[in-house]
This record gives C-alpha cells, sequence and structure tokens, in this order.
C-alpha cells in the first residue's frame, strides 16, 4: 500500500502535469474560463486516465511491444467515447460546456504519456493509483487556473458571484487572458525557483528541452526524428570536411610536386 | 459567399490556435525560429487538409449507414495515426525533396490535437466536402500564420532585455496573449 500512497503524492505534488510537467496544454488554456469547467475536464480526464492505466496495466503482456502505441491509442480512444456518451445522458451541461474537448483528451499527452512510463510497466495496482494521483493533480491544476480567472473575469468562484459587475475584467474569461494567466503562472514559478519544465536549463534541439529527468516519454518519437536529422547533419558536415581536407592536401601534394618539378 | 465566411472565420476570426487552443504544443515548442515555425506550419498543412479528405468520406460512407457513429473519435484517430504514417512514406518514395524538408515534422503532428479537433468540428457543423476542405485547409493555413509570426517575434525578443523571471516560456505566453487580443479584432469581420 506505501507505494500506492507514493504514486498518489507523486501525481499530485512532486510530478504534477499542470504546473511542474507542463502537459496537456491545450485543455488547460481551453476549458479554464470558470472553476467548474476545470473541474469538470480535470475529473473527466482523471476517470479515463486510472481506467486505461489499469487496462493498460492488464494487458501489459499480450499488446507486442511495436504495435504499443496504435494499442494504447485505441484503448484510451475507446474509454473517451464511453464517458463522452455517459456525459451527454448524465451531466448535458457539462457536454455543452467541453464540446470537442472531451473527445480530444484522446490526444492528451498526460494519458499516452503515463501508459507509455508506468502502466505497461507495472502491476495493476500501482496503475490504477498512478492514474489516480496524476488525474488528481491535473484537477487541482485547472481547478486554481479556472479559480483565478473566474476571480477575475467573472467577479465569481463556482458561479457565486461577490464581486459588483462594475469591477469585472472580461479580459480574463476571454482566450487572451488564459494565455496571459499561464505566463504569470509560469513566471511566479521562474522567479520562485520552483521545480517546473520550464525552468529547467534548455538543450532547445529537442522538443522536450532534453529534460529526461522528468520525461514521460511521450515526445520520444518527435526527438527521435530530431536526433537523427542532426546526426545525418553532423555525418554530412563530417563528410564535407574531410573531403575538403582530402582537396586541400591533393592540392598541397600537386603544389609540392610543381615546385619539385621546378627545381628539378 | 458561404465559402467565404468559411474561410474569414477558420482562419481568422476563431483562430485554431489564439482562440480555440488547439496544437498548442507545437505553437510554443517549435516557434523558435521562423524557417522551423514555416515547415512546421507546411506541414500541417498538408496532413489536416489530407485528413479532411479521408474523415469525410469514411464517416459518411462507412460509419452513418452502419449507424455507428459513435465510434468516430476512435475511427478518426486512428485514421489519422495511419494517415501521417502513410504520408511519410509516400513522401519519402515520391517527392524525396518535400520529405526533406518537411520530413521532420510530420511524426510531431500525429500527437497535434488541431488535427483530430479540426475533423471532428467538420462533422459536428455539418459541412459538406468541399466546404469542410476549405475550412481544414483555411484552419491550417491560420495556424501556419500564427505560429509564423509568433517566431518572427520570438526572433526578436533575443535581443531585448526581459525580466529574468520572465525568460524563456512565460514571455513566450504574453506574447501569444498579445497576439490573441489582436485577433479579438477580426471579431466583427463575420
Amino acid at each position: 500500500m506505501n507505494s500506492c500512497t507514493e504514486r498518489l503524492k507523486n501525481g499530485i505534488i512532486t510530478e504534477n502535469p499542470t504546473f511542474v510537467m507542463m502537459l496537456g496544454m491545450c485543455p488547460t488554456l481551453a476549458v479554464t474560463s470558470s472553476a467548474v469547467n476545470g473541474l469538470g475536464m480535470g475529473l473527466t480526464t482523471t476517470v479515463v486516465l486510472i481506467l486505461s492505466n489499469a487496462f493498460i496495466s492488464l494487458l501489459r503482456k499480450v499488446i507486442p511491444d511495436k504495435v504499443r502505441i496504435p494499442g494504447f491509442i485505441v484503448i484510451v480512444a475507446s474509454f473517451v467515447t464511453m464517458i463522452q456518451l455517459l456525459l451527454k445522458a448524465y451531466l448535458p451541461f457539462l457536454d455543452s460546456a467541453l464540446g470537442v474537448y472531451i473527445p480530444l483528451i484522446v490526444v492528451n499527452c498526460i494519458i499516452l504519456g503515463r501508459a507509455e512510463a508506468y502502466a505497461s510497466k507495472n502491476s495493476v495496482l500501482p496503475s490504477i493509483f498512478d492514474g489516480l494521483g496524476m488525474g488528481l493533480g491535473f484537477t487541482f491544476g485547472l481547478t486554481c487556473i479556472g479559480i483565478c480567472r473566474e476571480i477575475f473575469g467573472a467577479g465569481a468562484i463556482f458561479g457565486v458571484e461577490f464581486i459588483p459587475d462594475d469591477f469585472h475584467i472580461t479580459f480574463f474569461v476571454l482566450a487572451p487572458g488564459a494565455f496571459l494567466v499561464l505566463a504569470f503562472l509560469t513566471a511566479i514559478q521562474n522567479k520562485l525557483q520552483m521545480p517546473s519544465a520550464t525552468n529547467v536549463e534548455k538543450d532547445d534541439s529537442m522538443s522536450c528541452g532534453g529534460d529526461c529527468a522528468s520525461c514521460t516519454g511521450a515526445s520520444c518519437v518527435a526527438n527521435k526524428g530530431i536526433i537523427e536529422a542532426e546526426r545525418a547533419a553532423a555525418k554530412a558536415a563530417k563528410a564535407q570536411a574531410a573531403k575538403e581536407a582530402a582537396a586541400k592536401a591533393k592540392a598541397a601534394k600537386e603544389a609540392k610536386a610543381a615546385a619539385e618539378k621546378k627545381e628539378d | 459567399m458561404n465559402l467565404f465566411v468559411i474561410i474569414i472565420s477558420s482562419m481568422l476570426v476563431s483562430n485554431v490556435v489564439l482562440s480555440q487552443f488547439l496544437g498548442i504544443c507545437p505553437f510554443l515548442g517549435v516557434s523558435k525560429k521562423v524557417g522551423t515555425a514555416v515547415g512546421m506550419g507546411a506541414a500541417v498543412t498538408f496532413v489536416i487538409t489530407i485528413a479532411c479528405m479521408i474523415t469525410y468520406p469514411i464517416y459518411y460512407a462507412i460509419l452513418v449507414p452502419l449507424k455507428l457513429e459513435y465510434l468516430q473519435t476512435i475511427a478518426f484517430i486512428l485514421i489519422i495515426a495511419a494517415l501521417v504514417q502513410f504520408v511519410e512514406m509516400a513522401l519519402k518514395k515520391f517527392m524525396p525533396s518535400l520529405h526533406a524538408s518537411l520530413g521532420v515534422y510530420l511524426p510531431l503532428i500525429t500527437t497535434n490535437c488541431a488535427v483530430l479537433g479540426v475533423a471532428i468540428n467538420n462533422i459536428s457543423d455539418g459541412y459538406n466536402f468541399i466546404e469542410s476542405l476549405v475550412c481544414g485547409f483555411c484552419t491550417a493555413v491560420g495556424f501556419l500564420i500564427a505560429i509564423t509570426i509568433l517566431a518572427g517575434i520570438r526572433e526578436r525578443i533575443e535581443y531585448n532585455d526581459v525580466p529574468k523571471s520572465f525568460r524563456g516560456t512565460p514571455i513566450v505566453l504574453v506574447t501569444a496573449s498579445l497576439m490573441a487580443i489582436a485577433f479579438c479584432g477580426f471579431a466583427g469581420l463575420v
């Protein structure tokens, strides 16, 4: 049970997906115009994350290594479809508020990242708690951002208005406000030197910044391409240099030979 | 006239990045230099257009007659993932020069939520084939515009004296926020 509580703490605090790892930025920016939407999106993602982690962990010995990513995607997409239908039936207001972002949970990098980094290597119970921890961490992050935006933009928390209409800064519930709130959040993290994906020294050549310590494996595909391209470029440069050196040596030799001929 | 409205609204008014928040990861991640940003934008345009071209007939010719509309998400994500692989192989074989310039960005696109988002939006908005094709292409051009402008601004920011705690991601997000304000100005067009 110890490892389970450790997983929970890891997801909510140590590797919080929103504040520390900066994963799943699209829903973080898009649905946090109010605290309720943030909470709803977070909990929906949590349910999908727990179910997909459990299922992938159960099937981890059955799925062949070569086709594991498509396999994971099918599993995640099935659960997302189920949750979407359930939301449509029982919580229609949330379904209409979140709209297209519910099917887009499929491409949320947190889910595929946890599947690849944890659930495909560990047994079922820790995987479930890993999903729960990560999901709650995500929910916590989205709700916090949602509360900030709702207070400034609509003068309310969870729909309870306490600031009069004249003092609302509508800007914060619109699209530009999302970027600005996140900008200030990351700036505060930088200022306080808090652990976050945004303030580690980055190697810009890789899409994840070469930050292997907190990598979930989601960006490895991208990195592979970049590394390969870099290697090819280095190889080409080396070959070019070798060619030039050879040409130079040849020219020098010829010049020497010519000089010797002259002397003769 | 209807097509014109779709073009303006998908390219500028509801810009895919700045007002719909789709494809934030490449928008923030690959916008360091104008060259790579244009490459990424071009690759996204290519893939989104083809994805719209393929998901539309699959939805209306296979899923609807079989009453399997609820499989939309699963079907679309698999089609897109396979499509990206296929496009990469086809480009490598038939258009090596194009592959050389777009190749690095293609694997990145599978995880780009804009592709799936546009495909799903096209269906839920009830567009016909031509409209969804135009909408997909123009949305992607909107992405290209946004990422290119951001990359241009970021190249300038390199030379500016940014406050220490705002260096890196925060100033990029502030820039994106200002760009989003600018794009809000298009709201009166449609």
